[in-house]
């Protein structure tokens, strides 16, 4: 067919200039297009935490695999993407919570992840500014911190360098049928459009299920050597499972700079950017209950971001039933920095009928077509 | 542990300088119970700023008004956030106040521009303005080596004011061309008041080597400052000195305006003849409606206070004063816009976000305010872009972001503060306010 | 006739008149407010409150903007850097 381009991406958000750059590096010809800048929508409001997570062995495979593509690709990493190997801290408050300690020690080392149960006075010694009290807590060496805007922006260019064509700043009003319908009314021919437009991915291939799951983020002046690892509660998992009420999570976490980056929360059905006051007290109430001290630190922004959720809190990776042409790579819910590597690779491996290193079928876009509402 | 303070008040006014201190002293001479909030620990403001010396009369003379008025004073408070309509949080030295209003007037004021040089962030590299309020609280300046450059009748009150104090005056640099200038004197003669001050600063500065057309080129010195080059006249110089006193006219302090959902038109407050914002309940007085100094400020004060306070009727009589000081104010505006030398100014290293300490040559590669802001982080710093904002936007013609709480820095115990429940104010009912 | 303030300021001793301010105090006391995040020495530039460049560490709390706070006998007052915060 004609087709000026092997692959169009529409969504230049980390995990589209991941997925753009995967093609690039494979040889095939790649268009990017967004509304915006690279990395200037959810990725920007982004935590930029690269974790492997074990709420589930799909979820596990995913992050893990992304989390070592994160390690391989280190020293290429210009410095404003600011990579930390601080590692994560779970922390434990109560015995139940230490419980899920040893169960997750016990998880990680069943699949070769380097973790450390850490006592009450172990856990002192390494974060001194949480409470006294907390039970301990468990180490994972191996995850670290990064600033997202720089790191899609590395892609992007990257991506460029290899010959990706980028149109930023242009509206996508449609996809299909190996088109890209821009708002001016030009299209863009593509042989594969990758739909990596994370909350808007539902505009562009109606029936998605995909929606808006709203976080708040508080960063402080830099207080530096005050929070040496990013911190996250055992109870965040509590707060990523459920699916219907609103809830916050004691997550902080060190940036370069020295400033804290304190969070999280989640909504449902919010859709207006505006901070919510009554959140952003829930949240910064349940930090300083994990660190009392950071209720004297200086904020000094507040933002909200639109993660993209699914039903099964796995991302959509792979074709779409309802059209040939269409790909997708969207709903990442809070972990698209952490698994935007390992989402281009699998995607690509479908693309061009390598084999994924990993199983793809728990992320296959055609599991959720019971969903899909036939037009 | 911080505590929280209370408060409800029929009209709150943030902003103790002249236009504050006149709308909530004709609010409360109104009737109405009246807050007057301001982040300094004594009103004032920036032009009334009370020295070691004391206050400015002016000044005194409204401080009285508002004792008689019973109008409460809430200093060293900085309001960060409006949660929920009606409400405001400010941050004070050991607690956070809350306060409830009925209205609402914005008096916040005015900030020097600042714009890059090299060399500009030198220590003793300050503003016009800024060097100024070191002086009023307590720095010597006796024999002290002062230039005066940038741009705006600012320049003139400061140099005699330093002057006063002992400084030696080097040179007074103003941007503006000379015929600028004379238009400028020439359309004077329709404010008396105006005129007999600019005579009378002309008279004290006389003997001050004064040049339009001339700007700072670059500052120069160790750790400190040590001289400073000037261009004059196409001629370059370059010219020792203790401080460089440096600022380019004033830039509308109207971040708590659009955090409150004022309509900002132009980067003014939009607001009608009674200074009623776009929000009902919210009035704006004084500079961040247009730049146009004392005089205006105090007349939109008293008319939004008295707009709050239900006095219609006594607000109109100040409307044909008004008119009049608004033609001062365009006047102003046109005569001391910035040229276009001053784009030139920075080199490839000169920090441009002092905050973050992000050079010229990096910023000018992006397209907008939002991606250079997310790519470098000029603009994320304590300043909040007050500082980089107005000089990128001069630079680059980048427009600013949308503004989101807190609008200062506060510390974290604050943001988290839960609003109470509304509670019905005392019944005292003043002098008839209904 | 009021008595001086006398505070210091990374360790030297500084005496004001009532009504100073820390930034002055640091001023007089020939004492950079704050290093840049490049390094660089930094004053006291706005006088205002919304620089931010004024901050120092008062009495071992970091981030105070010292333009808008008077000077309290046997205050210690210190340059912020990057590395002590």
């Amino acid at each position: 067919m004609n087709a000026a381009y092997d692959v169009a991406v529409v969504g230049a958000g980390i995990v589209g200039a991941a997925c753009a750059y995967e093609c690039a590096r494979r040889g095939l010809k790649v268009i990017m297009v967004d509304r915006d800048n690279t990395g200037s929508g959810t990725t920007a409001a982004g935590m930029g935490h690269i974790v492997t997570m074990d709420d589930s062995e799909a979820q596990f495979a995913l992050t893990r695999y992304s989390q070592r593509l994160w390690q391989e690709l280190r020293p290429e990493l210009p410095n404003d993407v600011e990579y930390e190997p601080c590692g994560t801290v779970w922390v434990a408050a109560d015995d139940e919570e230490m419980q899920e300690v040893a169960h997750k020690s016990t998880y990680y080392g069943e699949r070769g992840v380097t973790a450390h149960v850490l006592d009450e006075k172990q856990l002192r010694t390494l974060e001194p500014n949480l409470r006294s009290g907390m039970k301990g807590g468990l180490l994972v060496p191996e995850d670290g911190v990064l600033y997202p805007p720089c790191a899609a922006r590395f892609f992007t260019e990257s991506a460029q360098k290899l010959g990706a064509k980028t149109e930023f700043g242009v509206s996508v009003s449609q996809i299909g049928e190996n088109r890209v319908a821009l708002g001016d009314g030009s299209e863009i021919r593509a042989r594969f459009v990758v739909n990596a437009a994370g909350t808007s991915a539902p505009d562009l291939t109606p029936g998605l299920a995909i929606k808006k799951r709203k976080g708040h983020l508080v960063i402080t002046e830099r207080y530096p050597g005050f929070v040496r690892h990013q911190l996250v509660e055992l109870g965040y998992l509590k707060s990523a499972h459920s699916v219907t009420s609103d809830s916050v999570a004691f997550n902080v976490q060190p940036r370069r700079t020295g400033q804290l980056l304190i969070g999280s929360s989640r909504q449902y059905g919010a859709e207006h950017k505006e901070a919510d006051h009554h959140m952003l007290v829930r949240m910064l109430q349940r930090a300083q209950e994990y660190m009392p001290a950071l209720g004297q630190m200086l904020a000094v922004r507040v933002w909200t971001g639109f993660r993209a959720a699914t039903p099964d809190k796995l991302p959509l990776i792979g074709p779409w039933p309802g059209d040939k042409s269409v790909w997708l790579a969207a709903g990442h819910e809070g972990l698209g920095i952490t698994t935007s590597l390992g989402t281009a690779r699998i995607l690509v491996d479908q693309l061009t009928g390598a084999k994924p290193e990993i199983p793809i079928e728990p992320y296959l876009p055609s599991r959720s077509t019971q969903e899909h509402v036939h037009a | 542990m911080d505590s929280i303070a209370r408060q409800n008040f029929d009209v709150v006014v943030v902003g103790a300088g002249p236009a504050g201190m006149a709308a909530a002293a004709r609010a409360g001479e109104s009737g109405a119970s009246v807050g007057l909030v301001d982040d300094n620990f004594n009103p004032g403001g920036q032009i009334w700023r009370a020295g070691i010396e004391g206050s400015n009369p002016q000044a005194t003379e409204w401080i009285k008004r508002l004792q008689v008025a019973q109008v409460v004073k809430l200093c060293d408070v900085r309001i960060f956030h409006q949660p929920e309509a009606g409400v405001l949080l400010g941050e004070a030295k050991n607690e956070i106040c809350e306060l409830r209003y009925d209205k609402l007037i914005l008096a916040t004021g005015a900030r020097e521009r600042f714009l890059p040089f090299p060399g500009w962030t030198l220590p003793n590299v300050m503003g016009a303005g800024g060097l100024q309020a070191m002086v009023k609280s307590g720095l010597n300046i006796h024999g002290k080596r002062v230039i005066v450059a940038g741009t705006g009748p600012l320049l003139l009150a400061v140099a005699a004011y330093l002057r006063k104090h002992g400084a030696k005056i080097a040179t007074l640099c103003e941007q503006t061309s000379w015929s600028s200038l004379a238009r400028f004197g020439l359309g004077l003669t329709a404010y008396p008041s105006k005129m007999a001050e600019g005579l009378r600063l002309k008279k004290e500065l006389a003997d001050v080597p004064f040049a339009s057309s001339s700007w700072p080129v670059a500052a120069h010195g160790k750790d400190v400052l040590e001289e400073v080059t000037i261009s004059r006249g196409g001629k370059v110089e370059t010219v020792a000195c203790d401080y460089l006193a440096c600022g380019f006219h004033l830039v509308p302090n109207t971040e708590l305006a659009a955090l409150v959902n004022c309509r900002i038109e132009n980067d003014y407050v939009r607001v009608d003849d009674f200074q009623q914002t776009t929000v009902p309940e919210v009035f704006c007085a004084g500079e961040p409606t247009g730049i146009g100094g004392v005089e205006l400020a105090l007349i939109e004060g008293q008319i939004a206070g008295l707009a709050a306070g239900r006095r219609p009727a006594q607000a109109r009589e100040l409307f044909p004063m008004r008119r009049k000081l608004k033609k001062f104010a365009a006047a102003l505006e046109d005569a001391f816009q910035l040229r276009s030398e001053l784009r030139d100014l920075p080199s490839a290293d000169t920090v441009v976000c002092r905050c973050e300490d992000v050079t010229y040559s990096r910023l000018r590669s992006y397209p907008d305010w939002r991606t250079a802001k997310l790519q470098t982080r000029c603009g994320m710093g304590s300043c909040q872009g007050r500082v980089c904002g107005p000089a990128t936007r001069f630079l680059f013609k980048w427009k600013p972001d949308s503004v989101r709480p807190p609008i200062f820095p506060v510390r974290v115990e604050g943001l988290a503060m839960a609003v109470s429940p509304a509670e019905p104010k005392p019944q005292e009912i003043k002098g008839g306010y209904q | 006739m009021p008595s001086l303030v006398a505070l210091t300021v990374n360790g030297v001793s500084v005496e004001v008149a009532p009504g100073t301010t820390v930034a002055v105090a640091a001023m007089q006391a020939g004492q950079a407010c704050r290093i840049s995040v490049t390094g660089t020495p930094r004053g006291p530039l706005c006088g205002m409150g919304i620089c931010f460049e004024c901050r120092m560490t008062i009495n071992g709390i970091s981030h105070c903007r010292t333009c808008q706070i008077l000077c309290e006998s046997g205050m210690e007052v210190t340059t912020m850097s990057i590395n002590n915060g």
